[in-house]
């Protein structure tokens, strides 16, 4: 019991950079220096805070899908660069050096999985490719996945996490808005359940489309979600924001979103939400409801 | 970002002196026709012929005008789009000397002015007329809010949109915003949802929609209104993701590179028209909108009416799956064979 000698080894000083390979991790929120194997276990979430880290779109799927029953779709998709963007850097740059370091196409992923059983479609989003902005390809897998719920009577599952529209692609993906909007207001014509998930960070072009319009609306806790950046508004209105602004629980209070969801506790959400919600899905589509005469209302 | 320009347009000042809104590029075509209104003056006055000098003048400013809208940057055509003189929503509903009963609120919270919109009459035609509209002076750009809507501006959108499906209407949108309202109560209200709700809603409408850009068109705040079976622009409106100055803050991270990000985001008509993204440019009198909004008011009337009356015989059905059709089209990305 010696107070000055270190028993123990390899304790390592707090705020260092000298953490050794990844045995341990500081949470951004509350800065607790928490085990790695620990934070593995309980889905990368902070012990103390609650503080969700943002992990991987292939963690979310074995934390989501039947295991092994994931099976990716629309690969091969591809950024075009129609404006010929440059910036400080070129677009075109930009768009093969996120492929070499995150190994991904674009910022989402979509697939077919099962849910206990149920078969679902996914559209995961992916912050760590160029912030996790929606551009051509992005808005073109979610609406192939949307496609491929109505043709196959699923129901659509989409994980967001985005900084929002991708400017390089300016008036492209501005649009995409409107397209996945567009695919969202077919499948509530077919009567097929969306839910969405927003997680930790999800603002502008994404929030303001696809993401907002879940027949369920679920945030992962503590996740920062608006329209705007905290920064600009802050900017905008010269005052110092409330704590907790846009964060999941002040959406919650102000009635944008159905519930908050710990990471351990989403998939078993969703599958009972699911039960609810797909009792019209499994059959075939209602005709009385699908068609478009205009034969007047019966009072 | 807009703070610069709270100051503009008094609407007093717009009848007595107009050349306090002259734009850099724009300076020597005004002197040289406040030259030619001086010599027509004076002509009056002293009973004199100026006949030739005028036109040896007038010629001079049409081949000056020509030679600075031949070759305007995308920087210019920002400034143009922001005019403070330039057209908005309610001054083409009293120039095209319309019936309009305006509607308001969006029955749960407030009516936000910076969204305008109620039956309009277009010639012989009944529409929804739904807008954003900007201040010409202080006090009301403090009311509209510069154009930039609250959520409850997208949601008496949404509510008027549903009447016009309701009463079989075609829908008019006018275009011209900076951008949603980025403040602490838009947020709480859900300006996000509200936007979202307005793309769904405006993608599955069974009446037909023509959009309008007649200033800026400034991302999803300008989007809420522009998911139509038709968009057009005026040709010196503008339409992007986001504004030149919030590009440049944030991707050359430097907020003087205005021109540099206006010029990459290709955000003119032109540019537009070239990437099939819109139907249709609307050319503007000489000069621009605000050198003759009667004129553009003429043309602007001559259009919708043209537009709405061609979607008005196609059918609902028809309307829906070729608007969807037309966004899901929206794109632009290469196909790796697997």
């Amino acid at each position: 019991m010696s107070w000055f000698r270190r028993e123990r080894r390899g304790v390592q000083p707090i705020q260092k950079k000298a953490i050794p390979d990844g045995l341990w991790k500081k949470c951004d929120l509350c800065g607790e220096i928490l085990y790695v194997k620990e934070l593995e276990k309980r889905l990368w979430t902070c012990a103390k805070c609650g503080n969700h880290f943002m992990i991987s779109t292939q963690q979310y799927i074995e934390i989501l899908a039947d295991p092994g029953s994931f099976r990716e779709t629309h690969t091969g998709l591809i950024s075009g660069d129609p404006l010929q963007f440059k910036d400080l850097k070129k677009y075109r740059d930009r768009i093969r050096e996120y492929h070499e370091k995150t190994g991904m196409e674009d910022a989402m992923v979509t697939g077919f999985a099962s849910m206990d059983g149920r078969d679902v479609v996914l559209a995961i989003m992916d912050f760590s490719y160029m912030g996790g902005s929606m551009g051509s390809v992005v808005g073109e897998k979610f609406a192939r996945a949307a496609q491929d719920a109505i043709l196959r009577r699923r129901p659509l599952i989409a994980l967001s996490r985005s900084g929002g529209a991708r400017m390089q692609e300016s008036i492209y993906s501005l649009m995409q808005m409107a397209k996945t909007a567009a695919m969202l207001s077919r499948m509530s014509e077919e009567g097929l359940p969306f839910i969405s998930i927003l997680t930790n960070p999800t603002t502008g072009g994404v929030t303001a489309s696809f993401a907002s319009l879940g027949d369920v609306i679920i945030a992962e806790p503590k996740a920062l979600i608006g329209f705007a950046g905290p920064r600009v508004i802050q900017q905008t209105i010269r005052q110092d924001l409330p704590e907790g602004f846009q964060r999941s629980e002040f959406l919650l209070d102000h009635g944008m979103v159905d519930m908050i969801v710990p990471r351990d506790e989403l998939r078993r959400t969703l599958e009972g939400l699911l039960d609810f919600m797909c009792a019209r899905a499994a059959s075939a589509p209602d005709q009385e409801v699908k068609d478009d005469s205009q034969s007047p209302a019966v009072s | 970002m807009r703070h610069a320009r709270g100051k503009e347009g008094d609407a007093k000042m717009v009848q007595r002196a107009p050349k306090r809104h002259v734009l850099d590029f724009e300076q020597p075509l005004v002197e040289l026709e406040d030259k030619i209104t001086e010599l027509k003056q004076l002509a009056v006055v002293q009973n004199v012929s100026v006949d030739e000098e005028v036109g040896r003048l007038s010629e001079k400013a049409d081949r000056l005008r020509n030679e600075i809208f031949a070759k305007l940057t995308a920087w210019q055509q920002v400034q143009l789009a922001r005019h403070p003189l330039r057209p908005y929503a309610l001054d083409y509903v009293s120039a095209l000397n319309t019936e309009f009963v305006e509607l308001h609120g969006d029955r749960t919270f407030a009516d936000d002015a910076a969204i305008v919109g109620g039956f309009m009459t277009l010639n012989d035609r009944r529409v929804m007329m739904i807008g954003h509209q900007k201040g010409r002076d202080t006090r009301e750009n403090i009311r509209r809010n510069f154009g930039m809507p609250q959520p409850e501006g997208y949601r008496k959108a949404n509510r008027l949109m549903r009447l016009a499906e309701k009463f079989h209407l075609p829908i008019v949108t006018l275009i011209d915003t900076p951008g949603a309202y980025p403040g602490l109560g838009a947020e709480e209200r859900g300006q996000a949802l509200a936007i979202a709700e307005n793309l769904k809603l405006m993608a599955g409408l069974r009446v037909p929609v023509v959009s309008v850009v007649i200033g800026e068109g400034g991302s999803g705040g300008a989007l809420a209104l522009g998911v139509a079976d038709r968009i057009i622009m005026l040709q010196h409106a503008i339409y992007s993701v986001i504004s030149p100055e919030g590009c440049a803050a944030i991707l050359w991270k430097d907020q003087t590179k205005v021109k540099e990000a206006a010029d990459a985001l290709k955000l003119t008509a032109k540019h537009l028209l070239s990437f099939g993204v819109i139907d249709r440019v609307v050319p503007e009198p000489p000069g621009g909108a605000h050198r003759d909004p009667a004129a553009m008011a003429d043309t602007l009337g001559q259009v919708l009416y043209e537009e709405v009356n061609y979607l008005s015989h196609v059918s609902p059905t028809v309307l829906r799956e070729r608007r969807l059709k037309k966004f899901l089209n929206m794109g632009y990305f290469e196909q790796e064979s697997p």
